[in-house]
């Protein structure tokens, strides 16, 4: 146990947190995510002098790489991506922390350089014995990855005189498995080796700071909390819109789909936020406890053919430019039954939210890049206006813009000025770019950091996981029973069938 | 846009901002504070720029203050400028004659509605900020007592007078260190006995180190000049013997520790656009500054 330091006063709000000595072992450090977000995030981190002295980045893959050269690749991907201005004295003491261990998962010589490299790394640079690992690897490899790190004993801490034990934390990625089995199977792979405390899931939403302001939104106001259920809200819409294709991740997307990449993980979690109860405190045992409430709330309807839709994005102009059909694409078979747009219609079942539909839409190829919770309020029970006064007035509405333009808008009617009295919807809006930083740390900065200092209120924990499956896993079976996802030009605003099932209750989807 | 006004009123200048805001298009509706700054036409330049960079992470609408030659006859002119480098509304009010004994009839007016009050004196600290007309304007004032020719008696002064919402800048300075050396004091140690902090003589931040490490520990930390730059080395006596941390050429710090290997950390000194983007995050009162600058009362 740590004796409490006096310097540390949880009224002093200058002193950020810092990560205590340890070392970040990152496994697939060629791959996307790990130069344009992981590797910038720790440079960030430091810049921000938010990393200990003598922090330490081992690099574990097949590559024929020296230190130097993997020095050299973080440094480009930092120069590249990282968010803060790039310093030489920061990247200095960064770059002197850096090695590599070249290997495959399979070669047990190769974890035993590793487990070298990080005793050494605690006597050169005191990093204490502290080991996070990070698997920026496909699931298929973890059996591998965390067995080795069973039989090299990297994943046990040894027992330090005085009662001292250094951690060891791993953090995986999504996808958490492709259905309830395959999430069960993958989480008892790591948890036979790293107990429950020790394993980080990122979902990187949660690293959001409009995500996280969810929270504060609901739960530090007076105004939005006497409205926030049945008695008010008609409908929830949480839409994530991208209008990229699948790019060069075919290999990853066939047979996965827009569903399990997306609701499954992000849309879920949005959904817990904006639905739960207030948790009792924000430590991460009460969070999760009113996520995983909710979510065992939620409820499928019972006739999946009209409350859920899928499409696969076919050739068209997007934003100008003319792109593929998604069967067209390198990768993928041309009778592919994945789908590139997902749309669920959600109850759930509290006392809050009887009766109020949860309708989440994801896509690929769509008309702009867009996440947003969108809370659509009932319309006045009476209006003493005339039909024609209020033509123009629509619903009410909540919506938070998770990304881009960050931020909160309100939407209500007002007079239009003039002698007549008319009523037209306006928009109240707040910005996080015109009300706080311009630069607010990015979701992977926050999440390693908090990986780092063991604070886990961010990350899903298993059980989460398992309830969002059990919500998506009759979904996926009926779509594997009933045809084809049906085929939306690139550039449109989803599938018709997405239209209807909206278009039955009397409603319709937000603009994209 | 830049606006001049001469011979003008509060009100002429709250239509001007009004208009040229409408003009550029509603540009700064999101302005979260009013900055006030007291200062003179020597300093200004300075000043405004700093604060403009501050601006960006906090857009604000920022007053400064300027007394001219008090001998003259009553006269406000006013430079506006908006649009142009950060993304609020920035007012030069240069006051002449009387007028200057009246700064805060001029600043009232102007400050914006709904949103917090910040003072803040680049130069020497005024006797008692909180008594300061134009501090009693403000939710929170920053001084600066390296502004001072004594920094240590402005400090004391300071601490005379403190009122919950007094912050310094020399205060900010020492953020990094404090948080370097309260992230090397969580790591388990032998009991703390005494320490030294060394620095540049004359350097307040050194002062409010040692009294905050004093503070907290409960035994002495002593002050002791070195030639800088700025603050050289804190050092803590243990049971286990001594852990310091030194920076010699104020950019990179050498951690030691008994039975550790030497570690290094980039520690560097702040602009004063940075240390204002700390100082306006927070606005509630620093109860931990307050207990540091407490110990540096004069008994």
């Amino acid at each position: 146990m740590t004796v409490s330091n006096p310097l540390r006063d949880p009224r002093d709000r200058r002193i950020p947190r810092v990560a205590g000595p340890c070392v970040l072992v990152l496994f697939g450090v060629t791959g996307d995510l790990a130069r344009k977000k992981l590797m910038p995030a720790v440079y960030d981190l430091a810049n921000r002098g938010l990393l200990p002295p003598g922090f330490s980045l081992v690099g574990f893959a097949r590559r024929d790489w020296a230190h130097e050269d993997f020095a050299q690749v973080t440094h480009d991907a930092v120069k590249e991506h990282a968010r803060t201005p790039f310093n030489d004295t920061v990247w200095q003491q960064l770059a002197e922390g850096i090695r590599f261990v070249p290997g495959e998962f399979a070669d047990d010589a190769a974890f035993d350089r590793l487990a070298q490299t990080v005793a050494q790394l605690d006597t050169e640079r005191g990093t204490g014995g502290n080991y996070a690992f990070y698997l920026s690897v496909p699931p298929k490899f973890f059996p591998d990855v965390v067995a080795q790190l069973k039989r090299s004993g990297l994943s046990s801490p040894p027992q330090r005189p005085g009662g001292h034990r250094p951690w060891r934390r791993v953090v995986v990625e999504k996808p958490f498995g492709h259905d309830l089995a395959s999430a069960r199977h993958l989480n008892a792979i790591v948890n036979s080796v790293f107990g429950h405390d020790s394993v980080f899931r990122i979902d990187h939403y949660l690293g959001k700071e409009t995500v996280q302001n969810i929270l504060a939104l609901r739960f530090a106001n007076t105004l939005w909390e006497p409205v926030w259920n049945r008695g008010y809200v008609d409908h929830v819409q949480i839409s994530m819109a991208e209008d990229i294709g699948i790019g060069g991740r075919a290999g990853y997307y066939d047979g996965i789909g827009a569903a399990r990449d997306v609701i499954q993980n992000h849309l879920m979690q949005l959904l817990a936020l904006t639905a739960m109860e207030e948790p009792v405190s924000f430590d991460a045992a009460s969070l999760r406890a009113e996520k995983e409430k909710v979510l065992s709330a939620v409820r499928l309807p019972e006739d999946l053919a009209t409350a859920t839709a899928r499409g696969q994005y076919a050739a068209g102009w997007q934003g100008g430019v003319e792109v593929p059909g998604f069967l067209e694409e390198d990768g993928i078979a041309p009778d592919s039954h994945t789908e590139t747009y997902a749309a669920l219609k959600l109850g759930v079942d509290t006392r809050r939210w009887a009766g109020v539909p949860f309708y989440l839409r994801t896509g690929k190829r769509l008309p702009r890049r867009m996440t947003e919770i969108a809370l659509l309020f009932q319309r006045a029970p009476h209006l003493p206006f005339s039909a024609t006064d209020t033509r123009e007035l629509g619903q009410n509405a909540l919506v938070i813009r998770v990304q881009p333009d960050e931020g909160v808008t309100v939407r209500f009617g007002s007079k239009v000025p003039g002698s007549a009295m008319e009523v037209r919807d306006v928009n109240m809006d707040f910005a996080y770019g015109e009300s706080f930083t311009e630069n607010s740390p990015e979701a992977y900065e926050r999440l390693l950091l908090d990986v780092l200092i063991g604070d886990p209120p961010l990350f899903p924990r298993h059980q989460e996981v398992e309830l969002s499956w059990e919500v998506l896993d009759p979904v996926e079976e009926f779509w594997a029973e009933h045809g084809k996802p049906e085929q939306y030009p690139a550039g449109s605003t989803g599938p018709p069938g997405a239209d209807a099932l909206m278009a039955r209750d009397g409603r319709a989807w937000r603009r994209l | 846009m830049t606006i001049d006004l001469t011979e003008t009123t509060t009100g002429a200048i709250n239509d001007a901002l009004r208009q040229a805001r409408l003009r550029l298009g509603g540009v700064a509706s999101g302005m979260v504070l009013t900055l006030v700054i007291v200062t003179d036409e020597g300093a200004q330049y300075d000043a405004v720029r700093a604060a403009s960079g501050a601006g960006r992470q906090h857009p604000c609408r920022i007053l400064v203050v300027i007394i001219r030659r008090p001998g003259e006859r009553s006269r406000l002119d006013a430079e506006i400028r908006v649009g142009e480098t950060s993304p609020g509304e920035t007012v030069l009010l240069r006051m002449y004659g009387p007028l200057g004994q009246h700064a805060d009839s001029v600043v009232a007016p102007l400050l914006l509605p709904d949103t917090p009050v910040v003072t803040w004196w680049p130069g020497a600290p005024p006797a008692v900020p909180s008594e300061n007309p134009m501090g009693a304007l403000a939710q929170r004032r920053i001084t600066d007592a390296a502004s001072a020719d004594v920094p240590r008696d402005a400090l004391a002064a300071l601490a005379a007078g403190y009122q919950p919402g007094d912050t310094d800048l020399s205060w900010t300075r020492a953020t990094p260190w404090r948080s370097l050396l309260a992230a090397t004091m969580d790591q388990p140690s032998g009991a703390v006995t005494g320490g030294t902090v060394s620095a540049e003589a004359g350097n307040p931040t050194a002062d409010l180190i040692a009294a905050w490490l004093s503070h907290g520990y409960r035994v002495p930390f002593a002050v002791e000049p070195s030639t800088g730059p700025g603050i050289t080395e804190v050092s803590f006596a243990t049971a286990d013997g001594e852990i310091a941390i030194s920076r010699p050429d104020g950019r990179v710090a050498q951690l030691r520790r008994p039975g550790q290997p030497e570690r290094r950390v980039a520690l560097h000194r702040r602009e004063t656009t940075e240390l204002l983007e700390e100082e306006l995050r927070r606005l509630d009162p620093d109860e931990v500054y307050a207990e540091a600058l407490a110990e540096l009362r004069p008994r």
